[in-house]
């Protein structure tokens, strides 16, 4: 390790959607790498440490190394010819670089999805239908005294939320932490979360809507036939023993994960549980909270919505935006074949799509904007290594509970951020398409010349 | 930057003591100027009224709860779309509008300010990006502090010194406006008594011991020894429940001859016995305000039709949820700032309360004596779209127009009002341009709107005179912004960014060590992170606080 | 069986290493079964088997779990390229395919 060491307090973690902005950054300035962080958890230390610089091209046209420049002009060339172009992504970039994806799509009139559409899409549709009852994290810490984590396993894929947000931590009307709490976990098998919980409740694959429902009706007073259990593997007593207790704490939270959105019934499962947790405030106050992935897909879903009125599968073809689940989602695009080019910035989908759509992946050019290599990367035309958010780059990201964050990066990087290069994208786009002739006009922050003739 | 020589158009500039004269405006470097150079374009304003820009006091346009409020309800928007143009971002509209769809069809009615009036302070940066989204448009924000924990803490221990810095603190930390009350006090007991209220002013609120009124007494305090040029704003408790015209008289009469300033005074102005039905008491209401020079009002009108109920007060919301079809609710709690609570709603003409409510706007305006003090609003989307303003403003100016409307609603509501009873009074020109620009813009302190003498910003609109009032302010021919001309011909010709106006009141930076364990002990967020930098903030004006407010 | 796709610990922190080298590759080759399953099979800790669907197949390595933890006729798998290869693309709708909780034909490779 150099002599050249900085330390960064407060710096925040963008690795999953609990974004922790309490971490203590040591850095090497001259090897570009930060050997140590302090308050994070595996996944957090692992983020850190493994972004460091890495000898790549600045990009890859089609196979070949390039220039940056030479890169946004085959980028654009291929945007601007394309017919039905998608972006997507998103989840692992700054909201400034969202900003700018969102103005591509509108000026080519394209169409813009996040990796919520994979996520927690299906609870952003549940949510349109019942609404939703939640909360900051604080509020979580400081007065819940019953937690129910539903189909999620945070101890792998959140592990501070337990320690920094939802169960350890004193709070203002909780003084003792845990021992203040009732902690539920409900999932089909009992992982590594388990222990934390004092209940632990396994439901049978695919059952967990009949369960939440039987739940909404022992909370309503309603009768529930013990034939449940057969349906669920949960007993009679057990549901009627979380509903008394649901309804008897002064403070609840249900935290729930991709076990509901993933599974047969999707929007139904998350609809179910934010229903449940609306109907719990005739009797006492109770908040529903969608535990996020990524560290700035809440981010995402904030930029597109403010910017079309939509979260998430957006379609401006017609010049203005539309929405609609499963025309305008990306693996549906994909798979049906209407995509004809794709911007893919900060996600893999060639990882974790379905086969059909990876295949339509490999049929059309791709552009995409990675720090590092992946699979998408690899079927790409055009692939742009870009600098890490949060480590290189500055910029606001959102936390799974809708506080705005900024980063502190740790060290430059010689790859231009995301946001560059998709402004980069968009002015040429501009030259091409001549889609901003007014935006001569117009110029940066109101500068410039009167009207156009 | 371009000048401007407007001609030939009548000017409306009540600040200035101009009513309907012919007289030329003209602009130079984004500002109005005595004389412009001879290259200035001349704008030929023959038939035309000339106003400056429009400002609204009070709507929810940005941030954290306005953007549940898009998500919750797309069929809200999808109907009312807003195409792209070769210099203006597509959008979508409806009762919330996307945020370019905003800005430009606030600059489409001639508005050139708007107040985004309720933001809990760790939601600042969330609302300052969308505002930043939003073009045209000057526009700030007022952070939620009636409820603010830390001060209620203060509060009750008498620690008046470390509530007025820590108030300070957070305005310059949030970029903000002013402080805003909303139910003061209630959501200790809506958050953590299982969906409690407060309904007294004098009642102690949970775990503070102290009561509305004192929260009420304190923020108006912190106002005027900051010097704010903007009063505390404040949403009163009991709002919308019959009988809570007294509520609000008692709120008027905390600030003990200070100002401030009651926002949406319509939802406060109801007699009758809790839980039943409401009646008028909007004569009482326009009366003290009248009597009272220190304070100001807007009406928060209710229109028919389409709106979204998106407030602070929690316990509100929740409550109206069971008098809509649509069940759909959402809650967001904000730890130890605020609470929220957004429900997709509908006034009907038929449905007795609504038709009160409207009869009860109405009423206020007309009352009113004083337009400087009462000015329009309708706590859009609350009370109704922003895009119901010229109606709104015909139904004021054209009491045939009224007459016709009124037919129409429940007819009970009608009875209970007094707009039957000879109230003929129609609303002039000079009077519109008092409640919808300059009364906003001298109540808001902002001295350089609102105005069209030398120094104002060249903020402008020009409507072409029109029998049809709604017609009228609904199109303006033009609307000038810091001297640029955004539209020309009922066009757009450009895009264009405001600033954010904001206070930067002085305090004692020692507070901060108050404030930074209460953070460590209490917030989910570090307190090194929270206050919103110079990056949030790319086009911005501080406006000056004065020492004696 | 039914498998399960989600994230881990070990996915997590590798694939920030890098989802191209090896260490991802094996987390998410890795499908977790509870002893009684591996005994039905025949199978010992380590051995390959494979896993098919309409989409296709794949060839992963077996671990063992707990019939407490995990319930029989259940697989959990880290997610990634081999669990997203055996996905059916049809969303319902939703924009979100089935990749928790779908039928999976389990064959053990070889002797």
């Amino acid at each position: 390790m150099s002599e050249n060491i900085r330390v960064i307090e407060n710096a925040t973690c963008t690795f999953c959607g609990c974004v922790c902005d309490d971490q203590i950054l040591t850095v090497d300035m001259d090897a570009k790498r930060i050997t140590k962080v302090q308050n994070t958890c595996v996944l957090g230390r692992a983020w850190f440490t493994e972004h460091a610089h890495e000898d790549r091209p600045e990009a890859i046209i089609g196979g070949k190394e390039a220039t940056t420049a030479e890169a946004v002009e085959a980028a654009a060339q291929i945007l601007a010819a394309a017919r039905f172009p998608v972006i997507y992504g998103l989840s692992d970039t700054t909201c400034e670089a969202q900003r700018q994806a969102v103005a591509i799509a509108d000026m080519l009139g394209g169409n813009i999805d996040t990796t919520t559409s994979v996520c927690h899409g299906p609870s952003g549709i549940a949510f349109e239908g019942v609404g939703e009852s939640t909360s900051t994290l604080g509020e979580i810490r400081n007065r819940a005294d019953l937690v129910v984590f539903w189909g999620g396993n945070p101890a792998e894929s959140h592990p501070r939320l337990f320690g920094r947000y939802a169960v350890t931590p004193k709070g203002m009307y909780v003084p003792n932490g845990k021992r203040d709490r009732t902690v539920v976990l409900v999932d089909v098998r009992r992982t590594k979360s388990a222990p934390v919980a004092d209940i632990f409740i396994q439901v049978k694959p695919g059952k967990d809507f009949e369960v939440l429902w039987a739940l909404r009706a022992l909370v309503k007073g309603r009768p529930v036939d013990p034939g449940i259990e057969a349906t669920t593997g949960v007993s009679l007593a057990t549901l009627e023993d979380l509903a008394a207790r649901m309804k008897s704490c002064r403070y609840g939270a249900l935290l729930f994960g991709m076990g509901l959105t993933m599974t047969r019934g999707r929007h139904f499962n998350s609809g179910a549980l934010l229903a449940l947790a609306t109907d719990l405030n005739r009797y006492t106050h109770f908040v529903a909270k969608p535990v996020r992935g990524h560290g700035n897909v809440t981010g995402a879903d904030n930029v597109v919505s403010w910017q079309t009125g939509f979260p998430f599968g957006v379609n401006f073809s017609r010049g203005f935006p539309r929405f609609n689940p499963g025309e305008f989602t990306t693996v549906d695009l994909l798979s049906r074949g209407d995509a004809d080019a794709a911007l893919i910035i900060a996600s893999d989908p060639a990882s974790n799509f379905p086969r059909a759509a990876v295949e339509r992946l490999g049929e059309i050019p791709v552009i995409v904007l990675d720090p590092k290599a992946t699979e998408t990367g690899r079927l790409a035309r055009v692939a742009f290594t870009t600098a890490t958010y949060g480590i290189n780059v500055p910029g606001t990201v959102y936390r799974m509970d809708d506080v705005a964050i900024g980063l502190r990066p740790a060290f430059d990087s010689p790859y231009p951020s995301d946001e560059d290069v998709l402004m980069a994208i968009k002015q040429r786009l501009e030259e091409l398409t001549g889609a901003g002739k007014g935006a001569a006009a117009v110029a940066a922050q109101g500068t410039a010349a009167g009207p156009a003739a | 930057m371009s000048a401007l020589r407007i001609v030939n158009g009548r000017v409306y500039d009540p600040i200035n003591d101009v009513d309907g004269e012919i007289r030329e405006i003209c602009v130079a470097d984004g500002k109005i100027v005595a004389e412009a150079p001879p290259e200035a374009k001349r704008i030929d304003a023959q038939g035309m009224v000339v106003m400056p820009g429009g400002v609204d006091i009070h709507c929810h346009i940005a941030g954290p709860k306005v953007n549940l409020a898009r998500k919750v309800q797309p069929e809200d928007h999808r109907h009312d779309v807003h195409p792209r143009t070769a210099f203006t971002r597509s959008g979508t509209g409806g009762t919330v509008p996307s945020t370019f769809a905003t800005g430009y069809r606030y600059a489409t009615l001639g508005y050139t300010t708007a107040m985004e009036a309720a933001v809990p302070p760790i939601g600042a940066r969330h609302t300052l990006e969308e505002l930043n989204d939003t073009p045209v448009i000057d526009k700030g924000f007022y952070i939620l502090m009636g409820n603010n924990v830390l001060l209620m803490q203060f509060l009750k221990e008498g620690r008046l010194e470390d509530f007025r810095n820590a108030a300070a603190w957070w305005l310059n930390a949030t970029k903000s406006y002013t402080l805003k009350l909303v139910n003061p006090g209630a959501d200790g007991a809506w958050k953590g008594r299982r969906n409690a209220n407060i309904t007294r002013m004098d009642e102690k609120v949970p775990e503070f011991e102290v009561t509305p009124r004192q929260i009420v007494k304190a923020l108006v305090d912190v106002a005027h020894d900051l010097g704010l040029p903007h009063p505390a704003h404040i949403h009163c408790n009991n709002l919308g429940h019959s009988g809570n015209f007294e509520t609000t008289l008692e709120t008027m009469r905390a600030a003990e001859g200070r100002r401030a300033h009651i926002t949406h005074v319509q939802f406060h102005s109801y007699g009758g016995e809790p839980g039943r039905l409401p009646t008028s008491k909007a004569a009482e209401i326009a009366e003290f305000v009248d009597a009272h020079p220190n304070i100001s009002c807007d009406v928060g009108q209710v229109m028919f039709g389409k709106s979204t109920i998106m407030t602070a007060d929690a316990p509100l919301a929740y409550l109206l949820r069971d008098y809509t079809s649509d069940r759909r609710w959402v809650n967001a709690d904000t730890e130890h700032e605020s609470g929220c609570g957004i429900i997709p709603f509908d006034y009907q003409e038929k449905v007795y309360t609504h038709a009160l409510q409207w009869a009860i706007g109405l009423e206020l305006f007309l009352l009113s004596k004083d337009p400087w003090r009462m000015v329009l609003s309708t706590d859009h989307p609350n009370g109704g779209s922003f895009m119901s303003y010229p109606k709104l403003i015909r139904l004021l100016m054209d009491s045939e127009f009224r007459k016709r409307e009124l037919g129409r609603v429940n007819r009970k509501a009608v009875r209970n009002s007094v707009l039957m009873d000879g109230l003929d009074r129609e609303y002039s020109l000079q009077e519109i341009a008092i409640i919808t620009r300059a009364g906003p813009a001298r109540i808001l302190g902002l001295a350089n709107k609102g105005h069209l003498g030398a120094g104002a910003d060249a903020d402008i609109t020009i409507y072409e005179e029109n029998p049809d009032k709604e017609l009228m302010f609904s199109a303006p021919r033009y609307v000038i912004k810091d001297g640029r001309l955004i539209i020309e011909d009922h066009e757009f010709r450009c895009d264009h960014q405001g600033r954010i106006l904001h206070v930067a009141p002085a305090y004692d930076s020692a507070v901060e060590d108050v404030i930074r364990p209460f953070f460590e002990d209490y917030y989910s967020i570090q307190f090194d992170n929270y206050a919103v930098d110079a990056h949030y903030i790319p086009r911005n004006e501080v406006i000056p606080t004065g020492d004696d407010g | 069986m039914v498998l399960i796709a989600g994230r881990t610990s070990k996915q997590g922190t590798s694939l920030n290493a890098g989802k191209l080298k090896d260490e991802y590759r094996e987390v998410t080759s890795t499908a977790e079964m509870n002893t009684d399953d591996m005994g039905r099979l025949g199978l010992k800790e380590g051995d390959e088997v494979r896993l098919r669907t309409a989409e296709g197949e794949v060839v992963v390595r077996c671990a063992a779990r707990d019939a407490e933890d995990l319930p029989s006729g259940m697989i959990f798998i880290a997610y990634g390229p081999p669990s997203s290869r055996l996905m059916g693309s049809d969303t319902a709708l939703s924009g979100m395919p089935i990749s928790k909780n779908f039928e999976v034909e389990v064959e053990r490779v070889g002797k």
